[in-house]
């Protein structure tokens, strides 16, 4: 069973299982019976309408929510202390203080030696083109910068898997092509990708298969090329057309 | 009228030269507030970040007397902590009643509720913001309480600040528990209710003048600091 192990010898954290995945807040069903298994490699886009569940799906698989009903397991429990999955939300939060303090916070958590948190949280600002703004206040860079900065973050700590939840929702498209960039190069990098967005040309251009929720439920998941150009359920038939789907 | 200008010509000749009786008194007040605050930050600052960021059982009667303590009258704390420290109290044997440092006790249990109160308030607020983001990395508990509060810093100053402002302005408390001992005990509070009485209002107008240029520069220096503090860090 190599399959499950990578070359260090640890064993890997994908794929995840989700096992009747079931998420109600009071008597509101939100997440109704998902299973899936989500493997690594291909990039992995979760569309839907609002209200679908997709969020809260990326929330329960990142650890953020606990399922009320059902498993979300992954292939590995997490090694204490280190965090081999990560998230980047619609609206990233940073500290008050500089762009490379907000990286190195990130790395310190993760269990980073001292002694390489500026080296590494440096690396990491070069990768995204922030390293002119090291010493910056993080919260006075623009939204792009700060979705930028987020990437950083995460990408310092070379997750295994990264939940994105609609990372470009707020940008211009000059913005927002930058993020597929670096959302493209983490991934040539081994990291697995998962998101959501509501933009379907985003989806085509960063997704290999797509998983379409409709209040609550899997709907449909297919390859992206597949699902964009002949999806088989009528609700994300309807969805794709820009129908309103009630 | 006349008497009132008279007086106060005095009491500003006294500031300007700074007599020593008025300087030995202003020091005084400084350093028993000073402490008190010190003590106040140290153990109201964590508390109300923790109260903020943690889940427990009883969390809302906590912040319900907590907020209720904001409104602690001064002479209260100084009757409870006279009879604590009084000869036939459960801590007489400490023999420190009528001395700075029972004053230092008494503000300290004043204010100490006020800054766990207010900063509770501050990081709560902020925590809808950061919480989601401080999990995913990884933060929670004291981790996320120390990080808040660093992360707040600007604004905690000013409720520093209220701290100290009500430490250095109460009169109550210390009168009961420092007896306003003159060269002992007597501060800036104390002596403008005991020389007002007494009619000698210069010195009463003179510490009463310090006392607002206190609370003023210290509000005009919060302001800056939060004020400054925005624009560089957002």
């Amino acid at each position: 069973m190599t399959a499950g192990l990578d070359l260090r010898g640890t064993r890997r954290l994908l794929p995840l299982h989700l096992e009747k995945v079931e998420f109600a807040v009071g008597s509101r069903q939100i997440i109704r019976g998902i299973s899936a298994r989500l493997e690594a490699g291909p990039r992995t886009i979760i569309l839907g309408p609002n209200g679908a569940g997709k969020s809260v799906l990326l929330r329960l698989c990142h650890g953020l929510l606990e399922p009320t009903g059902g498993y979300v397991l992954w292939n590995s429990s997490e090694l204490s202390g280190q965090r081999r999955q990560a998230m980047v939300f619609q609206r990233p939060v940073m500290l008050r203080r500089s762009a490379l303090g907000n990286v190195t916070y990130a790395l310190r958590l993760a269990g980073v030696p001292r002694n390489q948190l500026e080296e590494r949280g440096l690396a990491a600002l070069r990768t995204v083109g922030l390293e002119g703004h090291a010493r910056h206040a993080a919260r006075v860079l623009s939204g792009g910068e700060q979705q930028r900065l987020a990437l950083a973050r995460v990408w310092a700590l070379r997750p295994e898997v990264l939940f994105l939840d609609e990372p470009t929702a707020n940008l211009d498209p000059g913005s927002t092509h930058e993020i597929e960039r670096i959302i493209l190069d983490l991934n040539a990098a081994g990291t697995k990708i998962v998101m959501v967005t509501h933009n379907l040309g985003q989806a085509h251009r960063l997704g290999d298969e797509i998983l379409f929720l409709h209040e609550g439920r899997l709907a449909e998941r297919a390859p992206a090329d597949r699902f964009l150009k002949r999806p088989e359920s009528a609700e994300a038939a309807r969805f794709l057309e820009g129908e309103l789907p009630w | 009228m006349n008497g009132f200008s008279h007086a106060f010509l005095q009491a500003v000749d006294l500031v300007v030269a700074a007599d020593p009786k008025l300087v030995e008194i202003v020091v005084l007040s400084l350093r028993i507030s000073l402490i008190a605050v010190l003590f106040g930050c140290a153990v109201g600052l964590p508390l109300g970040a923790l109260i903020a960021v943690n889940r427990f059982v009883g969390r809302r009667a906590v912040i319900v007397l907590l907020n209720g303590l904001l409104g602690l009258p001064s002479v209260v704390v100084g009757l409870v902590v006279y009879l604590l420290l009084s000869r036939a109290g459960p801590l007489g044997s400490w023999g420190i009643l009528f001395t700075p440092t029972a004053m230092v006790i008494a503000q300290a249990i004043l204010i100490t509720p006020t800054i766990a109160a207010l900063s509770r308030q501050v990081v709560a607020d902020a925590w809808q913001e950061y919480r989601e983001q401080l999990r995913s990395l990884g933060e929670t508990g004291f981790g996320a309480a120390g990080t808040l509060l660093w992360d707040l810093r600007f604004s905690l100053v000013t409720i520093v600040l209220a701290g100290f402002g009500r430490a250095v302005s109460e009169v109550g408390a210390v009168m009961i528990v420092g007896g306003n001992i003159d060269g002992v005990t007597r501060v800036m509070t104390t002596t403008i209710a005991l020389e007002t009485s007494k009619g000698d209002l210069p010195l009463a107008l003179g510490l009463g003048l310090i006392l607002l240029a206190i609370v003023l520069v210290l509000n005009a220096g919060a302001f800056l600091v939060k004020e400054t503090a925005q624009r560089r860090y957002g």
